[in-house]
């Protein structure tokens, strides 16, 4: 049977907020926080409906969602893709940790030029075997950008949570005020960039 | 004979001062704070950072240098100058290579404390990612020029407290640096562990070597307190109405 106007009104009015999480070029320790949040998560899985996500496995957007979490800046074209989806589909989106909000550990060769990189990686590396001297270039490989990129500079973002990762409880109050549109003001002690 | 106290304005409250105190003293007695990062108290005033930039009687002086005198109107914490800081930390947050993560000084950094105090999220400035030398040549002492801010706090103790001369300011504009003295470095110069010069450093430029990450995570300088809280309550308190992630 085929649902009326008011039904499908009513199911949508119904259906629980959506969010997406990414780890672009980051170490998943944003996630392990999230994770982190240990029985609450029930509570949130009770919230919010996962879509796309590593938690759930789901490799692209099924639609429209109200909170995306990047974890990690950009530091390939892939990145760069990833994240420009996200923006396209999340209502919401959070740069979640301090790779995604200034590039982090990452960004340690952001004072070196790509091929310097190249050539200690896989040349010039007190533990690398490499005698033909070739530097992988298949074109599978994602081309690195220059240097690696906070996520705001590459799209908007609308909040920025630091923190080497950010613990669960600001995660957690971070989420639950977006989620039931509250200002965000989290304790001086949540903020912290380690 | 001339009279030895001032009376001044600042944030509205009338503040008595002795003469010859600069506004960030007079302030700080009477506990208002002042945000600052050059500045240490019985120091040469520096007046390098202009964190601590007041407006008086309208105009814009560094609070760290500035003279107190009867009827200045002082500003200091008004959503302007919290605004300025604000700029003037990202600035210094994005000119150097600033990694909090791993960083020996974290929760025990001034810069960093002030960017906490001051609701920093992330700076909205594009990073720099300067080239910058470490010298790890002394036996005691880590010299990271990523983390300089040149507050020239170990230039001025190390001149007037230790004695030593060891550091000085190099090159100009964007190419000023901190320099040593000595051609084979930190190691070659008279620094010894125990200096002044090595403890004052706000950020993690200076650090003793092997007495990194002693103090557990949650009981660091700064991880429950804001920078200045011990002075009172004063300009950059997080405000309700500033969201601190936006």
């Amino acid at each position: 049977m085929m649902e009326t106007v008011q039904e499908r009104e009513q199911r949508q009015l119904n259906r629980k907020p959506r969010i997406a999480t990414a780890s672009l070029a980051g170490c998943f320790g944003c996630h392990m926080s999230v994770l982190d949040l240990d029985e609450r998560i029930l509570e949130l899985a009770e919230l919010v409906e996962f879509d796309r996500s590593p938690i759930d496995d789901l490799k692209d957007f099924t639609g429209p969602v109200d909170i995306g979490l990047i974890e990690g800046g950009c530091c390939n074209e892939e990145n760069v893709r990833v994240l420009r989806e996200f923006r396209k589909h999340c209502r919401i989106l959070v740069s979640l940790g301090d790779c995604a909000t200034m590039g982090g550990v990452p960004a340690l060769r952001n004072t070196l030029s790509l091929q310097e990189c190249f050539r200690e990686a896989y040349c010039d590396g007190p533990t690398v075997y490499n005698p033909t001297g070739l530097i992988p270039n298949d074109p599978e490989i994602p081309l690195l950008l220059d240097r690696v990129y906070p996520c705001h500079e590459v799209v908007r973002v609308d909040y920025h949570l630091p923190g080497c990762p950010p613990s669960a409880e600001s995660i957690w109050q971070t989420l639950t005020a977006l989620l039931n549109n509250r200002p965000l003001d989290l304790p001086y002690e949540l903020i912290k960039y380690d | 004979m001339q009279n030895d106290t001032v009376t001044f304005v600042i944030d509205q409250k009338e503040v008595r001062a002795r003469r010859g105190q600069t506004i960030l003293e007079a302030a700080e007695q009477a506990g208002v704070y002042i945000p600052r990062l050059c500045h240490l108290k019985g120091l040469t005033p520096h007046g390098s950072c202009r964190v601590c930039t007041v407006r008086v009687n309208g105009r814009y002086q560094a609070a760290c240098t500035y003279p107190v005198a009867d009827d200045l109107v002082v500003e200091n914490d008004t959503e302007e100058l919290r605004t300025l800081r604000r700029d003037l930390l990202e600035m210094l947050l994005v000119e150097g290579n600033h990694f909090c993560m791993f960083c020996e000084k974290s929760g025990h950094c001034e810069l960093q404390a002030l960017a906490y105090r001051h609701s920093i999220a992330a700076p909205k400035y594009p990073h720099l990612w300067p080239r910058r030398e470490v010298d790890a040549s002394h036996p005691d002492v880590l010299l990271d020029r990523n983390r300089c801010v040149l507050c020239g706090r170990c230039v001025r103790v190390s001149r007037d407290v230790d004695g030593k001369n060891v550091f000085g300011f190099v090159g100009r504009g964007p190419h000023r640096h901190l320099g040593v003295n000595s051609r084979r470095g930190l190691g070659g110069s008279d620094l010894s562990a125990d200096d002044q010069a090595v403890t004052v450093c706000p950020v993690g430029c200076l650090l003793r070597k092997r007495t990194a990450f002693q103090v557990p995570v949650g009981q660091r300088r700064f991880d429950r307190q804001p920078i200045g809280a011990e002075v009172g309550a004063g300009a950059g308190s997080p405000q309700p109405s500033e969201s601190p992630m936006q």
